[in-house]
């Protein structure tokens, strides 16, 4: 056992740090840094360059295009990248449907979508969700209906991830509405374009606009867009799932915002002193910190048996808890540490890049709207309450 | 970086299993307790043969040229089966401290024979005002001829009934508090004017209070350098945390399935009361506490060797921190998942309950802890 | 409303504690403060003494035999003897089957039973919970058959508190077998010195005996002995239920807990000076003065709805969940307090008046003990799920 890096490891992490230096945009970076709100394009430019260094799907194995990273290159580059104030990876292409196009389609799809989703040439989003089935995903009711050789798509899903940027949407969808709710779902590709779909906004409770309903009505879909069989896609489903949760606890992400958070600890004054003198306050940062580290240990446990070629484990599942408990403590406790100034709300400097003056420190307009907006990482990715549910069966046997 | 097992700590890990699950059944643990000593010789002499004793020391010091991972695999079995035989003040504090400030002579004459299985220690620092500030030491050795002569009262002295040697933290300069001015001696157990006063504790260890009337020691019984015993203190302090987090960790994997075989067997409305969501909630919660609780054991014992102090510290620190809190609700999750049966003495939960209380209490809180953890990332 | 006292009540607190401070015996007060176990002659002597002065079935109308107190005066007896030291009156006798008697019970049996519950001259145990049926009570299988004029008794009873101490028992009994499992019980009272009854020890994780297995061997009971109907008896028992819950929160005597905590804190040593130095343990102290003052009020809140004619609803149930958290927290907060002087383990000091010295100070014995004991709160009585679930069921609706 060694905590430290190899030689060969500590030449990669150099050569990352320096790639990043090289290529992230500053004006991204430093949106990153200052927590402000990415466009569009400030994602794609970053995914852009890290598809050009062939990284961008660095989970991906060798054969589909993937750097085939081992697990400690891989926790180096996710840990600079967050160093280096990179914006997190859009997963919705490079984690969640490439790797199902990969796994479960035909040559023909892997060589029409992957080579874009290593390029980030092409947006995707998911749309899984319903109104009526989010846990109970297996109820969704979107049809899909066989006319030749097109699919007719009926029906809306809703709370999609960026929608309104993406050109296309990856959909499950009813094929079949007699037997198992489970065994009557298919998994089909759908481009945005297509006549019949219309995003619409939903407004979250920080003023910003990331999700939206998307609606289908009688969208005509090209057979060869279904991916796997034809009432199998909850297979799909499933696998996406389970390959989403590892990565999904976003400690690098966490380790930079307890950085952030000291900063601002450090400038925000009590009693005369800077606040991170505050012992009680100090101690609640210390808290987070020691939070963060037993999650990075226990990734890299699971890192680790994955390296002795073990499967993943009981750790996984819990992963994604805690990890989404942290980003919100995390916010919370920015919040606190910015006090009375963090009521002003000015949602033209959170969402338009306004000239505005802030009111109080550069930095307290956006603690209370991001910790109202963190809330919904222990919702999203299937509810802590639903992991629970999962790890409660699959690993407890309960 | 590698966190995986080398083959001879897998094979270390299945015999300290192997140890706990034969040797201490609930029963068999039972009649340990009731012991004179509360522990078996032929437990220790086992350990001392297959290389226990010895395992984390270094090849010139006699020793089999392991480590903190070591410890932490042995521990961790230990803790499975709330081992009684004095491994920690023994071997991982006496053991620890004579490795790092001993004079050649020392080795020879304590480490050695410890690693046999023939000597015992006990580390007597804590007094009654000391809390768990280590340089709050008030028991006094002064001069006498070449000598030192040790007056004062020493608190729960874990293994001081079974030890050899006691090594005894003495201020020899200074003002109360001061860190600087404190001294190690190793004062022979059965010294004339040293009294005791022996006890069990909560979890069915013993310790003792020890009271030293004008202890002769000879020159030869300082133990490191005078006046500046602290640091060494410290980190074997440190370790000593380290490697109960790697207990508690053993416990908290022992309490969860123990609960979880519960739930699935004990039925009331009808069905396995593992059916309940909040049962199932609670459950996974207690197995999420004690993931936290292993990496951060790991982490700990892959750093407590560290260069830097502070790095060290930290990483003890950190894991007390979060042992004590996942300690507490496994434990105490433990005990209400079990109903009624949870309180009582005819449970093995009950007694893995106390365990994990006290090892918070050990050299610090979960609050102590976290101030320490605080004030150090704050200074680095 | 109002939340100071009229003269006349300030006057009946008076009277109470001029009562206690005559009554009560200084070795049980000591046992109070000190944290030490009672032994039975504390509770008899003190409860004797408070059957002499007509104020030990102090919740009851006085057509019984009660003072027929109002709320403020039950409130201020309650806490007046919590601040004196006095131990909780044992509530089997007093606060569980007496009022079941007088309520169900024949004119017979109101005479035979209720002047020994009011002096304490006879000890009453609870003979509800089997192996079988803790949380699932009504799921109870010892059996009851009739025989002539007797029944004739078999099973048993576990968790029984005190039948050590018990003059006599009063048990739920499955009468029929045939229909739903709550229709077949009866409530039924059993001498303990019927041939036939056995009483054995469980010990508690301290070391503590409080509460028996009662083993019922063919025990002939009287016909007489059974109150109300038979085949009746779980209304019997949820009424007792509901009686118990209200004043089960334990309120005074958590504000005792609070006090005594705050005591020791000034004593116990710390860096030079005491543990009440330090701001991170006295907001802890703070934080759960709180809650006990949230929890008091909510107390009292029931106390003036039920003044004025109102009955207690489920929602009581909530005192009971906090009420048991709460003197949790005390006890576990007492014990950290003591640090390392909680580890030695004195069962000498804790149950029997040896003469040993304390090994570290004197209130440092029972704390880790007492920790371990209060875990019982949130089991017995109901468990806290099950509150919960009454709660959720019966106020929310769901
Ligand atoms: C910001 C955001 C982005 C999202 N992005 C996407 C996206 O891009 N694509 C997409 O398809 N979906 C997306 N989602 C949807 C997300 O996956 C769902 O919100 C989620 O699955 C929960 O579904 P729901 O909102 O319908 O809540 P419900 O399912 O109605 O749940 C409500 C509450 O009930 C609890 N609950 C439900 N079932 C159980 C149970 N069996 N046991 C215990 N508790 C239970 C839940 O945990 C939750 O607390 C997004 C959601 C948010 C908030
Ligand atoms: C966007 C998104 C992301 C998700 N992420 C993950 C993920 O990372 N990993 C993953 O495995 N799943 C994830 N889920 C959940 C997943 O979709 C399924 O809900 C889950 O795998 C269970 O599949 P099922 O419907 O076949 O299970 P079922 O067993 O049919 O149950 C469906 C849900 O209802 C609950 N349930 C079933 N019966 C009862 C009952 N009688 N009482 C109370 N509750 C009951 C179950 O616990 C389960 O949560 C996610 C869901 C969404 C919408
Ligand atoms: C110190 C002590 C004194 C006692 N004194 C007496 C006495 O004098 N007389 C007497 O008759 N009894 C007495 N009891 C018994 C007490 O009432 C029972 O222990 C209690 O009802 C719980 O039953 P159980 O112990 O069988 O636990 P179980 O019912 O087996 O419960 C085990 C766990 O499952 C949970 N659970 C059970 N059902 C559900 C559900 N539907 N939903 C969610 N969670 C659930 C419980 O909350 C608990 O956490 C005493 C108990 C103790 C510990």
């Amino acid at each position: 056992m060694d905590l430290a890096f190899t030689p060969e490891e500590q030449k990669f992490a150099d050569e990352v740090r320096a790639f990043v230096r090289a290529n992230l945009p500053a004006d991204v970076r430093d949106k990153v840094k200052n927590g402000k709100h990415l466009i569009r394009d400030d994602y794609m430019r970053w995914q852009q360059a890290l598809g050009k260094k062939g990284w961008l799907v660095y989970t991906w194995p060798k054969k589909h295009g993937g750097p085939g990273f081992t697990p400690a290159q891989r926790y180096i580059f996710e840990n600079i990248c967050a160093e280096e104030y990179a914006p997190g990876i859009i997963p919705f292409g490079t984690k969640m449907v490439g790797p199902v196009i990969y796994t479960f389609g035909t040559e023909a799809q892997k060589e029409k979508y992957l080579p874009a989703i290593r390029e980030s040439t092409v947006w995707w989003c998911q749309g899984y969700s319903e109104p009526g089935s989010g846990s109970d995903l297996a109820s969704l009711r979107t049809k899909a209906e066989k006319d030749g050789d097109h699919y007719i798509v009926n029906g809306s899903k809703t709370w999609n991830t960026m929608g309104h940027w993406a050109d296309w949407i990856f959909c499950l969808v009813r094929t079949d509405s007699k037997s198992k709710p489970q065994e009557g779902i298919s998994f089909l590709l759908i481009d945005m374009k297509t006549p019949g779909i219309t995003v619409k906004p939903i407004i979250m409770a920080d003023g910003g606009h990331e999700v939206n309903e998307v609606f289908f009505d009688n969208v005509k879909v090209p057979v060869e867009n279904l991916v796997g069989k034809e009432n199998e896609g909850w297979t799909c489903a499933k696998f996406l799932l389970a390959n989403e949760r590892l990565g999904i606890a976003a400690v690098p992400q966490s380790k930079r915002g307890v950085e952030a958070l000291k900063d601002i600890a450090r400038v925000e004054q009590d009693n005369g002193r800077p606040l991170i003198e505050n012992q009680s306050f100090a101690e609640k940062i210390a808290d987070l910190e020691i939070q963060v580290t037993a999650l990075e240990f226990t990734e890299l446990r699971v890192l680790s048996q994955m390296a002795q070629g073990g499967q993943p484990g009981a750790e996984v599942s819990g992963l994604k808890i805690r990890g989404s408990e942290i980003q919100q403590r995390i916010t919370e406790l920015t919040m606190e540490a910015v006090g009375e100034y963090s009521a002003p709300y000015l949602p033209g400097l959170l969402w338009q890049g306004t000239n505005e003056e802030p009111v109080g420190p550069d930095y307290a307009h956006l603690a209370a709207p991001r910790y109202f907006n963190t809330r919904k990482t222990t919702i999203y990715g299937g509810s802590n309450e639903i992991q629970k549910g999962i790890i409660s069966k699959m690993v407890l046997g309960l | 970086m590698d966190l995986s097992l080398s083959d001879e700590q897998k094979q270390l890990q299945e015999s300290a299993e192997r140890f706990a699950r034969e040797k201490y059944t609930f029963d068999n643990r039972r009649k340990i307790v009731a012991t004179e000593r509360g522990w078996l010789p032929e437990n220790w002499a086992q350990f001392a043969e297959l290389g226990w004793l010895g395992m984390a020391f270094s090849e010139e010091d006699g020793g089999y040229g392991g480590g903190p991972i070591e410890t932490m695999i042995v521990m961790e079995q230990f803790g499975k089966g709330l081992v009684l035989e004095p491994f920690l003040p023994t071997v991982v504090l006496g053991g620890g401290m004579i490795a790092r400030a001993g004079s050649a002579d020392q080795k020879a004459a304590l480490l050695a024979p410890m690693i046999e299985g023939k000597k015992q220690f006990a580390f007597a620092w804590l007094e009654r005002q000391s809390r768990y500030n280590l340089a709050d030491v008030s028991l006094k050795a002064t001069k006498e001829g070449n000598g030192w002569s040790l007056s004062g009262h020493k608190g729960v002295v874990y293994n001081a009934a079974s030890a050899d040697e006691i090594i005894v933290l003495a201020r020899t300069a200074g003002s109360a508090r001061e860190p600087k001015g404190l001294t190690l001696f190793v004062v022979d157990a059965k010294a004339k004017g040293l009294s005791r006063r022996d006890y069990p504790t909560q979890d069915a260890l013993r310790a003792s209070e020890l009271t030293f009337d004008k202890v002769s020691v000879g020159a030869d019984a300082v133990l490191g350098k005078v006046d500046d015993a602290f640091p060494t203190v410290e980190e074997a302090v440190d370790r000593a945390i380290v490697a109960l987090c790697a207990e508690a960790t053993g416990c908290m994997d022992a309490i969860n399935a123990a609960t979880l075989e519960y739930i699935k067997t004990r039925k009331q409305f009808g069905v396995a009361i593992g059916k309940f969501q909040v049962l199932q909630h609670r459950m996974v919660d207690c197995f999420t506490n004690a993931q936290e609780a292993r990496s951060m054991t790991l982490m700990a014992s892959l750093k407590i060797d560290d260069k830097d102090p502070t790095v060290r510290a930290k990483a003890a620190s950190g894991a007390k921190v979060q042992i004590g809190k996942s300690g507490k609700f496994c434990g105490q999750s433990a005990v209400q998942m079990h109903g009624g049966m949870g309180v009582t003495d005819e449970m093995a939960v009950s007694h893995y309950f106390k365990r994990l209380t006290m090892i918070d209490l050990m050299f610090g809180n979960q609050q102590h802890h976290l101030t320490r953890y605080s004030n150090l990332a704050m200074a680095a | 409303m109002d939340l100071s006292l009229k003269p006349e009540h300030k006057a009946f607190a008076d009277e109470v504690r001029a009562f206690a401070r005559e009554n009560l015996s200084p070795a049980t007060r000591e046992k109070t403060f000190s944290g030490k176990h009672y032994d039975r002659g504390d509770h008899i002597v003190w409860q004797k003494a408070l059957g002499k002065k007509g104020w030990l079935a102090y919740t009851w109308p006085k057509k019984y035999g009660g003072p027929g107190w109002d709320v403020t005066q039950r409130f201020l007896f309650e806490n007046v003897l919590a601040e004196e030291g006095a131990p909780r009156i044992l509530p089997f006798g007093p606060k569980m089957v007496g009022p079941v008697i007088y309520t169900f019970g024949t004119e017979e049996q109101k005479e035979r039973f209720l002047p020994g519950i009011r002096s304490s001259e006879v000890s009453w145990c609870q003979g509800y919970s089997e192996p079988g049926a803790g949380s699932d009570l009504a799921n109870l299988r010892t059996r009851a058959v009739r025989e002539g004029d007797h029944y004739i008794v078999n099973g048993q009873k576990t968790w029984t508190s005190f039948a050590h101490w018990g003059d006599w028992i009063f048990c739920l009994v499955r009468t029929n077998t045939e229909v739903k499992p709550q229709e077949g019980i009866s409530f039924l009272l059993i001498d303990m010195k019927t041939p036939g009854v056995t009483v054995r020890p469980i010990i508690m994780t301290d070391g503590a005996h409080h509460v028996n297995d009662v083993f019922l061997d063919n025990v002939k009971v009287p016909v007489e002995n059974l109150i109300g109907k038979e085949n009746e008896g779980w209304t019997c028992a949820k009424f007792l239920l509901a009686n118990e819950r209200l004043g089960i929160a334990e309120v005074p005597s958590s504000k005792r807990g609070v006090s005594m905590l705050r005591q020791i804190a000034r004593i116990e040593p710390l860096d030079g000076g005491t543990l009440a130095d330090d701001p991170a343990f006295t907001a802890q102290i703070a934080d759960i003065d709180l809650q006990v003052q949230a929890l008091e009020m909510s107390e009292l809140r029931v106390l003036s709805t039920m003044a004025q004619g109102g009955a207690p609803g489920p929602e009581v149930s909530t005192l009971k969940v906090r009420g048991s958290e709460i003197q949790q927290r005390i006890a576990e907060l007492t014990m950290e307090a003591v640090g390392e002087y909680a580890q030695p383990y004195q069962p000498g000091m804790l149950f029997h008046d040896t003469n040993e010295t304390p090994i570290g100070p004197d209130h440092a014995p029972p704390a880790a003990p007492r920790y371990f004991n209060m875990r019982k709160t949130s089991i017995y009585g109901g468990s806290t799920e099950i509150q919960k679930n009454i709660v959720s069921k019966m106020v929310l609706g769901l």
